[in-house]
């Protein structure tokens, strides 16, 4: 193929290309891990597309043909098109208020024809990297004003917005990675210190008693204004902003997250968090919901997804009991273990070897992807970069410390390796953008 | 190509790696650090499955398995498999009501989920069983599971053989937690003693089960599993027939048979009276069952034969011969002029069934016709030998004799609990009588009553040491192990060892007193024991027995003894029954022990045997006082009852007898363990009743 179109193959960047391969295929074994019975036929079962395994074996195989049609395309296609593709994304979330159907608590999701799911919120994260590197790459954009950033961030944020609605908080947060995207393209550094400082805010709140906390924060505050009496003398607005900002701390803490907790956030959500941080639910978050106290049975614990996640992969060890020796993942103790919590058949099965491996070829992902990113010429094509490198991060990291027990259960796959057609299609068209853009890095796009 | 904000790339590869790395320190921590989580996931997916072995047969000395091992089934139910059954018609299969149903499904669903399988009745009757399979693929969701139970096929030996059930918390902790919750364990008898042979050794299964429960095939596909061994077997002394004859005999009476063979010390037959169904313990109404047995007064669940403590009375007179004749106060001349009563103590007692005509003329001719007098003066004689300093030195020379034969001490049968009588030393009488006691004193000794005890067992003991001249091996059941092992041996060598105890008394002066033995038997008292063309020696013994009776010392009829060996040369058998409160020894123990001697000796019984079997059976010789001892404690319970719930309709039974028992309709509204007690209470009244019954027709 090469040899006719000559043009197909330069400049491609073929780390991306075998690392792709190597999660997919490491996805695919470790699915095979999960589903595959003893006795099964393996040859058989792979061909038919009746086991997951085989199935994901051929999500893959159409992956494959629609990144080299990708390839095959040109890289001014996407730049060109890339406001039509954020238009079709949010048309397509909007299509799931009246078409979406309700499936494991997310009702983001839309059935087509039997027994295909296409969840629109997962696709139109290639819509809001296309679409942001766009804006961003417009000559007339300049991104140190703060018109121009609030622009960007409603750009990514209303997807995300939308998902919300749609019960979909997980996918929603990885929006949040956009801001990676901006901060390379300048957004100062204050905004991310700034939202690193309200997370901290938010989980000091539920770790520490709201009084307490309280006088903690007016404590700091007092602190600080005698260090800086000083410049307060010569300034009186800086005493000004202090005291404000130590209104809006304490605001947040003692109106916002419980406002956030009793009116946002569904009850399992909440449920997640606190067992996440290891506490009971304080009474004044626990919603009583029609129908929720009459069911009887033997109710598992909220964490218990968490316990034996971290059984699963604690119970593997330094060396891992093997492929399709792992007890825990064999025998159905880990709930969801096909795609969120792929990583459990692998940390079982292969120890902290194993997961180290995975975790050093996601990095090298991750470097690679910031790499290409530096060394395109077109903006476009740098903030294109750093939107895919955000998202799989993002992914990636909220995904592990989902599964050892470091961050609340937010379902969010692990990229590649999860079980889930729209997930492998959608990273893949992702990835496979970025090497087309990256095969014509010396072009400057607009 | 300079770029705006490059060197942000770094700070972004930073943020990268310091979230990795705070991931892979988690996981290090798990996996590495925390040893726990291993452990976790085997508790999770490994069930270690208990591997129960067969546990071991008894053999009875003719090879015929006395107790063996059978398949009862449990009926499980898996609640979510139950589908579109017609729940009325299974309800009336079962003969319970709707509502136990659903209490039952109910319960299964809480204890162990609707997908697992639980219990829903325990040992089906076979009735139940038959009916079950018949109609089975109506009813998806039930099934029936085999349990090993143990069945007794002879119906027999219930004492001897003893009986499983579920371990008890104390139990656990004396075994050092070798056994667990739920296992089943000899709780008296053979099945007691010999449970480490009877048990096997455990295997252990290991199973993978899923995330709810359920087993889903081998781990490691069996590598670690051990497997069960089953439990040795035990081949018995026991002669299954003559042990079902000794029952039968025994029916409606309290007492014992105990039947030894003196040349090795093997029990043949050993039973007591009341007696009671073994297998009315392992079945599918054992609670019931046992609570009935230990609430009756007359104790069927006591053995006798080791635990019932009976005054010998004459039966001991042999043996008081021989100590006097060993120590050489008399001689086989020696004669008494008995004329009906002792005066050697100036009291006139005790008296004597014969007077005159010279019954005493001779040491044969004295046992023969059993004479109080000349026993009661030969033990004068034995304890007051001039050999010794004084008569505290006598009796403690005569109460040597009397240990010598296995009386007054355990004699250390294979069984639990064995008791040892009493045969009182010197302290004893000391502190009664604050030293001053005289040959007097104590003078009944001599006929085998003031306060010697024996047990039937030591009884027959004692006659395979006159039988045997001198020695005895410790009676026991089992003869042989299975597989013996270094430990088996270690514990049946003391059952293998000759104890020459007696042999210093010469074989001149045990023949005098075993050829008069012969005489009681051939014109004697117990002139009922003769079997033509057997040589038999005998003796009978009528003991004075008391009871408390509402405050009351109640004399009560005398039991019915007899010992016995036989035949004279070369013996087989030695026998010692008792009949309690039935009169005298020739009227019921004797023919008891004739017909076993018979039965064993000749392998059948004569004709005119074969009717005094039915007529004897069919005799009920239970004591009187009985019923009322039945009453007392039964309203006693009523009484507690009455405190413990405030419910009055049982004490009302006992003060108003006529009034009419509430029926187990009013009991329905109350409380489970109400309607359990009253079931108790309910059986205890209907036994008692019937025996009322019985007692006036």
């Amino acid at each position: 193929m090469s040899q006719r179109n000559p043009e197909i193959s330069k400049g491609v960047d073929w780390s991306l290309v075998w690392l792709w391969a190597l999660l997919s295929f490491i996805g695919i074994m470790a699915i095979f891990g999960v589903t595959y019975h003893e006795g099964d036929n393996v040859l058989q079962t792979f061909l038919r597309f009746r086991t997951d395994y085989s199935r994901q074996f051929y999500f893959f195989v159409a992956s494959a043909f629609i990144g080299m049609f990708i390839l095959l395309t040109d890289s001014k296609f996407f730049p060109a098109t890339a406001n039509l593709w954020y238009a079709a994304g949010i048309l397509l979330i909007l299509l799931v208020f009246p078409l979406g159907s309700k499936v494991k608590g997310t009702e983001s999701i839309i059935k087509v024809g039997g027994s295909f799911q296409f969840q629109p919120a997962e696709f139109c994260k290639i819509c809001v990297c296309l679409a942001l590197a766009k804006y961003l790459s417009r000559p007339e954009t300049d991104f140190r004003r703060t018109q121009s950033q609030l622009i960007a961030a409603g750009i990514a944020l209303l997807p995300a917005a939308f998902s919300i609605m749609q019960s979909e908080t997980g996918l929603a947060l990885v929006y949040l990675s956009f801001f990676i995207v901006m901060y390379r393209e300048g957004l100062s550094s204050a905004v991310l210190i700034i939202g690193f400082s309200i997370g901290t805010l938010i989980v000091a709140t539920l770790l520490v008693e709201k009084n307490l906390l309280a006088i903690i924060l007016t404590a700091i505050a007092a602190f600080v204004i005698y260090i800086m009496r000083r410049q307060i003398k010569r300034n009186r607005a800086l005493l000004v902003n202090i005291v404000l900002l130590w209104g809006l701390c304490v605001g947040i803490q003692r109106f916002g997250v419980p406002f956030i907790f009793k009116h946002i956030l569904a009850t399992h959500q909440v449920e997640r968090i606190f067992s996440t941080i290891g506490k009971d639910i304080p009474s004044e978050y626990k919603k009583v919901q029609k129908g929720d106290q009459v069911k009887v049975g033997v109710k598992k614990d909220v964490d218990y997804n968490v316990k034996q996640s971290k059984i699963a992969i604690g119970s593997g060890g330094f060396a891992g009991k093997g492929l399709l020796k792992g007890t825990q993942t064999r025998f159905d103790f880990v709930p969801e273990q096909r795609t969120d919590f792929i990583f459990c058949t692998i940390g079982e099965g292969f120890g902290f070897i194993g997961s180290l491996v995975l975790l050093v070829l996601y990095l090298v992902l991750l470097f690679r992807i910031v790499t290409v990113a530096e060394r395109q010429r077109s903006v476009f094509s740098r903030c294109y970069a750093y939107g895919v490198g955000a998202v799989f991060f993002f992914h990636i990291a909220i995904n592990l410390a989902m599964t050892v027990g470091l961050a609340p259960v937010i379902g969010i796959p692990l990229p590649f390796v999860s079980y889930g057609g729209t997930s492998l299609l959608t990273n893949t068209i992702l990835l496979f953008i970025l090497i087309r853009l990256d095969a014509d890095r010396q072009m400057v796009l607009r | 190509m300079p770029v705006f904000n490059q060197s942000r790339s770094r700070i972004i590869k930073l943020i990268f790696t310091v979230a990795f790395l705070v991931i892979l320190v988690q996981l290090f921590n798990l996996q590495v650090i925390s040893g726990k989580y291993r452990k976790l996931a085997m508790d999770n997916a490994v069930y270690p499955k208990i591997v129960y072995p067969e546990r071991g047969i008894i053999f009875d000395r003719k090879g015929k398995a006395i107790l063996n091992n059978s398949i009862m089934y449990d009926m499980m139910v898996t609640p979510a498999e139950i589908k579109g059954i017609d729940t009325l018609e299974f309800c009336r299969m079962m003969e319970i009501d709707t509502a136990e149903f659903n209490r039952r499904i109910l319960d299964a669903r809480f204890k162990n989920t609707a997908v697992r399988p639980s219990i829903f009745e325990d040992l089906l009757t076979p009735e139940l069983q038959v009916r079950f399979e018949e109609n089975s693929w109506k009813f998806p969701g039930f099934v029936l599971v085999q349990r090993p139970v143990r069945v007794y096929p002879f119906k027999a030996a219930a004492h001897i053989l003893g009986y499983i059930a579920e371990v008890s918390p104390k139990q656990i902790e004396n075994s050092e937690s070798f056994y667990r919750m739920g296992d089943y364990v000899g709780q008296t008898g053979l099945e007691a003693i010999y449970e480490k042979v009877l048990m096997g050794q455990r295997g252990v299964q290991y199973l993978i089960k899923d995330n709810k429960n359920r087993l889903v095939g081998s781990y490691e596909k069996g590598e670690f599993d051990t497997a069960a061994i089953a439990g040795r077997g035990l081949r018995t002394f026991i002669d299954i027939e003559l042990q079902q004859l000794a029952e039968k005999l025994m029916t409606n009476k309290v007492g014992s048979v105990v039947a030894l063979d003196p040349k090795t010390g093997g029990i043949l037959a050993m039973t007591s009276g009341p007696n009671f169904n073994p297998n009315e313990l392992t079945g599918p109404d054992k609670n019931k069952n046992y609570t009935r047995l230990v609430l009756d007064v007359s104790a069927p669940l006591l053995n006798r034969a080791i635990k019932g403590q009976y005054p010998p009375g004459s039966t001991f007179k042999p043996l008081g011969a021989l100590i006097a004749l060993d120590e050489g106060v008399i001689n086989a001349n020696y004669g008494f002029p008995c004329g009906g009563r002792y005066h050697g103590c100036g009291i006139g007692k005790p008296a004597c069934t014969h007077s005159g005509g010279g019954h005493a003329a001779t040491l044969r001719l004295s046992i023969a016709n059993s004479c109080n007098s000349y026993y009661a003066h030969v033990y004068r004689l034995t304890v007051d030998n001039p050999k010794y300093k004084n008569v505290k030195d006598g009796y403690e020379k005569w109460h040597d004799y009397m240990n010598a034969f296995g009386l007054g001490v355990r004699l250390g049968i294979d069984l639990p609990s064995e008791d040892r009588g009493n045969i009182p030393d010197t302290a004893v009488y000391n502190r009664e009588y604050r030293n001053q006691w005289n040959s007097c004193t104590n003078l009944t000794l001599g006929i085998g009553q003031d306060k010697m005890l024996a047990t039937p067992l030591q009884l027959a003991n004692a006659m395979c040491i006159v039988a045997n001249k001198g020695y005895y091996y410790t009676p026991h059941f089992v003869d042989k192990i299975e597989g013996e092992t270094e430990e088996d041996t270690a514990l049946l060598n003391k059952y293998r060892k000759k104890h020459e105890v007696l042999t210093n008394i010469s074989d001149l002066d045990y023949n005098e007193v075993i050829d008069g033995m012969q005489d009681v038997v051939e014109s004697g008292t117990a002139r009922i024991a003769k079997i033509p063309g057997i040589e038999i020696c005998a003796k009978t013994g009528t003991a004075e027995n008391f009871t408390f009776l509402d405050g009351k010392k109640l004399k009560l009829p005398d039991n019915s003894m007899f010992v016995c060996f036989a035949p004279k040369e070369n013996p087989r058998i030695a026998l010692a029954v008792t009949v309690e409160n039935a009169g005298f020894g020739s009227t019921w123990a004797g023919p008891i022990a004739r017909i076993l001697m018979e039965k064993y000796l000749n392998d059948t019984i004569q004709e005119k045997s074969k009717a005094d079997v039915e007529r004897i059976s069919n005799t009920d010789l239970m004591p009187k006082y009985y019923i009322r001892k039945q009453y007392i404690t039964d309203s006693l319970r009523a009484v507690e009852w009455f405190k413990l719930t405030k419910d009055s309709s049982y004490i009302k039974k006992y003060v108003f007898e006529n009034t009419t028992a509430p029926g187990p309709e009013e009991n329905k509204e109350q409380g489970k363990q109400e309607k359990k007690e009253s079931l108790v209470f309910r059986n205890v009244e209907r036994s008692y009743r019937q025996k009322q019954f019985v007692r006036t027709t």
